[in-house]
């Protein structure tokens, strides 16, 4: 499963919809997951590429990991899996 | 409906080991806050809180009673022995058998479960001290408490998270209001600035990794802080009989429920229980002087703390001073209520406000007089203590000047 299946995969289990319903240019918002939601997909996601990613729930424009949409989630976190080497 | 007065304040928390040291901090708005120290600590994101310091339980406790006080009950004892210590009260009798213990904590032993389940788990032994189960349990403290003191009347722990304190607390009042008990010990403690007890707060992602900075706009989340505040309330007539020194009268409370987020607060949730205080102290809004903020230092709690404020006092939420000393001490779970009664204690009895401090940027949702980063002289008459947790559970005292 390449990075954008399992983050799409990850992302649909939390807005309880189907894989298919979850597009690259998808906002979390537009999936209808709330900030405890997100929280918990950050998690999964760190758990499945383990990676630690950078986030805090007090000030996530301030993060530097982007969460605007599903392809800037990928995109982190490729850029992550790649520093860790 | 009987009066209800403070007679005894004791504490122990990362701005001193006493009310007094602990009101020269919050005068000189020190930070308690700082790296955190115990093992383990390398593998954690989040290595500052506000730990207690310089305090040697061995010595202090016998190795009989060491096997039985997990570091909360410490606390615990520290600052009950100071409170009634303070009270003059010897518990015989009648007064015995009617005076209880009512306290809060969120989450009781963690150290003893954290020290245990890595003995039993990461070092792979089978069998653990005789005394886990007693040392761990959320009423150990209250428990404790009764057998020093001979409280035989109602005691219990209550267990509401960020607000245990605040709801023992109303519970302990209530008891004296009513005539159940003429005086009940109270307060709360917590104790999980371990490895475990960090580590499940780091999850949530609402932790800072530098300071505490309630209400500023670049405030970047919670700080967790360790400790207890204890209290004797006591019935008025019974504390003027025998001539006590009165620090400051209860006067009202109110519970509130948000049903609605586990984590999220609600601002109709908190103004419900900061107007149920006032309507319980039949006070009007413009008699209250200063608030002590929840004030986590979250991006929800305080903009919506702000909110339910401005909602509750209209005009007058501009002339009331609000601070937050979780900036000082971090935030104690479930015995910050009673560690934040003192700074309404100061206010009352001292004149002197405790500062937010860390207060760095105005935000405009937080557009209040939240006293930034000095003490301040004024002489108010009635203060209200916040608390709101997680759960959605919310509980107000109101104070007042004798």
């Amino acid at each position: 499963m390449s990075t954008q299946d399992k983050v799409i995969a990850i992302i649909a289990e939390q807005a309880v919809l189907e894989p298919s319903d979850v597009s690259l240019d998808s906002t979390l918002e537009d999936l209808g997951i709330d900030s405890l939601g997100l929280v918990e997909s950050i998690f999964a996601i760190e758990e499945e590429f383990d990676i630690t990613i950078p986030f805090n729930a007090n000030e996530p424009e301030q993060s530097d990991f982007d969460i605007s949409n599903v392809a800037a989630i990928v995109a982190g976190i490729d850029k992550l899996v790649a520093e860790k080497g | 409906m009987k009066r209800v007065v403070i007679t005894g304040a004791g504490t122990i928390n990362a701005l001193g080991h006493s009310v007094a040291e602990t009101f020269e901090s919050m005068r000189e708005g020190r930070c308690g806050i700082g790296e955190l120290d115990f093992r383990d600590v390398d593998r954690l994101a989040i290595k500052i809180g506000g730990q207690v310091r310089d305090f040697e339980a061995e010595g202090r406790f016998n190795r009989q009673q060491m096997v039985l006080y997990d570091r909360f009950t410490q606390f615990t004892l520290v600052a009950a022995a100071e409170a009634i210590r303070q009270s003059g009260l010897e518990f015989t009798g009648d007064l015995a058998a009617r005076s209880g213990v009512v306290l809060g904590t969120a989450g009781g032993g963690v150290s003893t479960w954290d020290d245990n389940y890595r003995s039993v788990y990461e070092d792979g032994k089978n069998r653990v001290h005789p005394f886990v189960v007693p040392k761990l349990m959320n009423n150990a403290a209250a428990s404790h408490v009764s057998m020093e003191y001979n409280l035989k009347g109602p005691s219990f722990t209550v267990s509401t998270a960020c607000a245990s304190s605040n709801h023992a607390m109303a519970q302990a009042f209530q008891m004296v209001r009513s005539g159940m008990s003429p005086a009940m010990v109270t307060g709360g403690s917590e104790s999980m600035l371990c490895f475990g007890g960090v580590k499940a707060w780091e999850g949530l992602r609402v932790m800072s990794k530098d300071a505490c900075r309630p209400f500023s706009a670049n405030r970047n989340g919670m700080v967790q802080g360790e400790g207890a505040g204890i209290f004797v309330f006591e019935e008025y007539e019974h504390a003027k009989a025998r001539g006590a020194d009165i620090l400051c009268e209860v006067i009202g409370y109110a519970m509130s429920s948000d049903a609605a987020d586990i984590v999220m607060p609600s601002k109709q949730g908190a103004a419900r229980a900061i107007s149920g205080a006032l309507r319980d102290a039949q006070i009007n809004a413009q008699d209250v002087g200063y608030i002590n903020a929840h004030g986590t230092g979250t991006a929800a709690n305080d903009k919506t703390e702000c909110a339910a404020v401005a909602d509750v006092f209209g005009p007058h939420a501009d002339n009331l001073m609000i601070s937050s000393t979780k900036s000082m001490h971090g935030h104690l779970i479930g015995g910050t209520g009673a560690v934040e009664l003192l700074a309404c204690i100061m206010a009352l009895r001292e004149g002197v406000i405790a500062p937010t401090i860390g207060y760095e940027e105005a935000d405009p949702e937080c557009a209040l007089d939240v006293v930034p980063n000095e003490a301040r002289e004024a002489k108010i008459n009635v203060a209200l203590s916040n608390a709101f947790a997680f759960g959605g559970l919310n509980a107000v005292l109101a104070l007042k000047r004798v």
